[in-house]
């Protein structure tokens, strides 16, 4: 079957690649471009781990196809931090030490982002409402739900 | 037809690691040649903190700074050999081992710094910032980093050790059946609350408080991290979880993702976690197993709640609205 070209913005690098009809985002970040920031953990859409913001929406990259993407502007885990300093999220998740596994992590912080993206002063019902199509095995979500928290202040506070 | 309140308790004495055959972990340090150390294990980490753990407990033992230790969890075809990381066991039985090595290293470490001082090696001790002194003179001292480099390049001598730690197997008297299947038992209690609503079965965990005795915390926010998750995958176990809701029968198990019910991050109950620490005679620096521990006691006391608050004893788990409606049937005397 013949390749489609698709071409996209990854962290604001242009990134171009011909990929086979039907490849998800997933596949083509991971094992075509090398971004293994997107977690595969169910390939249904349901745990959450390979989220990814596609034009400052939260999206599940296993759902969605890679050609569908064109033009597009994609944002992933791997790309959030700036010169070696850590972005906020990431700074307050190992604060609070909000991972153990860290397989559910960069969905997490990809969901936090663009809830705190959004809406700066989240509540707590905000933050576990943005939170709930994640999984977590390890942690009981409580000290990812203070991260989330946390990285709200720290923001307000760089903002005043 | 109501929303019922309901508290239960629970108690449990949970051994670290098992004793089926023998239960051995093996352990082994070396210095690099510019006295760093490296600890390697085949011990694995899933994500509990074995490396950071091991990290510290190699370097409290040398006497160097915790930065200063590399773990290498590998390969279990080339590692020394560990029976898993399961059952609790992984901080008690590599924990033993690496002390074990890294004592050995340490020796030699001290019998070249030593040398170099020309002093006796049971004249030096360390100051855990990287250098050998000698006791009572601090003034004379080597850095741990010329050591290793006069270890490598002029005396020809390997810092390194070798850690075995092994709990031989227990079998039982013939004829009492007593036998002792475990050296080392960590502790928990929890109080539970819940609300079960009697016409639906469903129930809400309002609250759960857990207090873990678990010897001595080696890094006590690890610790917390792992209670916490622990005391969340307890009630997930209570209520939710299971691949056979008709066990033996596989119908209506979950098959994906989709189908496998657990509990999100709006579902949790007000948790509290208070640590008891009484250090185990035979743990490394006192530590027992607080991994698999801390997520059984959640259970019996989520199903004592049930009972206080609708007076049915539910005994298969996870307790379901369906079993708790045809319990609730079965003791009003209708025909389940």
């Amino acid at each position: 079957m013949a390749k489609v070209p698709v071409q996209f913005t990854l962290n604001g690098a242009e990134k171009a690649e011909f990929i086979d009809s039907g490849t998800t985002l997933l596949h083509a970040l991971r094992d075509k471009i090398g971004d293994t920031s997107p977690k595969g953990g169910c390939h249904q859409g349901t745990c959450g781990a390979c989220s990814v913001i596609i034009d400052g929406e939260l999206r599940l990259s296993c759902l969605t196809l890679a050609e569908t993407c064109n033009g597009a502007t994609i944002t992933t885990t791997s790309g959030l931090s700036e010169g070696g300093v850590l972005h906020p999220l990431q700074r307050a998740f190992l604060d609070a030490f909000a991972t153990q596994c860290g397989f559910c992590t960069p969905g997490m912080i990809m969901a936090a982002k663009v809830l705190l993206d959004h809406t700066p002063n989240p509540s707590r019902e905000d933050v576990v409402e943005a939170l709930s199509g994640n999984i977590c095995r390890c942690t009981g979500y409580e000290p990812i739900i203070q991260a989330v928290l946390t990285a709200a202040r720290s923001n307000s506070q760089h903002a005043a | 037809m109501a929303i019922r309140r309901g508290r239960g308790v629970a108690a449990i004495n949970y051994p670290t690691g098992m004793n089926l055959g023998g239960d051995p972990t093996q352990a082994l340090v070396h210095s690099t040649p510019t006295g760093n150390f490296m600890v390697t294990l085949s011990s694995v980490d899933l994500g509990q903190g074995m490396k950071q753990i091991m990290a510290q407990i190699c370097a409290e033992t040398i006497g160097v700074p915790t930065d200063r230790v590399v773990v290498d969890t590998a390969d279990t075809d080339t590692g020394p050999h560990c029976m898993g990381t399961f059952a609790s066991r992984g901080t008690h039985r590599a924990g033993n081992a690496v002390i074990q090595a890294a004592r050995e290293a340490r020796q030699v470490m001290l019998e070249v710094a030593a040398e170099e001082l020309e002093v006796n090696a049971s004249d030096l001790e360390t100051d855990g910032l990287g250098n050998i002194l000698v006791k009572g003179a601090p003034q004379k001292s080597i850095s741990i980093f010329d050591v290793a480099l006069s270890a490598h390049f002029k005396r020809g001598r390997s810092i390194s050790g070798r850690g075995m730690f092994l709990i031989p197997r227990s079998y039982p008297e013939k004829e009492t059946g007593a036998m002792k299947p475990s050296t080392c038992y960590a502790h928990a209690c929890t109080v539970a609350e819940v609300e079960v609503d009697d016409e639906t079965g469903e129930v809400t965990v309002l609250t759960v408080k857990n207090v873990f005795e678990i010897g001595r915390a080696l890094n006590p926010k690890m610790v917390e991290q792992q209670l916490v998750g622990g005391s969340w995958m307890g009630i997930s176990h209570a209520l939710y979880e299971t691949t056979e809701p008709y066990y033996p029968s596989r119908d209506h198990g979950g098959t994906d993702f989709n189908q496998y019910l657990m509990p999100g991050p709006g579902d949790l109950a007000q948790t509290e976690i208070i640590v008891l620490e009484r250090p185990s005679a035979d743990g490394p620096y006192g530590a027992k197993g607080p991994g698999e521990m801390c997520a059984n006691p959640q259970i019996p006391a989520v199903a004592n709640a049930v009972f206080d608050a609708v007076g049915v004893r539910i005994d298969t788990l996870p307790i379901t609205p369906e079993r708790i409606l045809r319990a609730l049937k079965a003791q009003a005397g209708a025909p389940n």
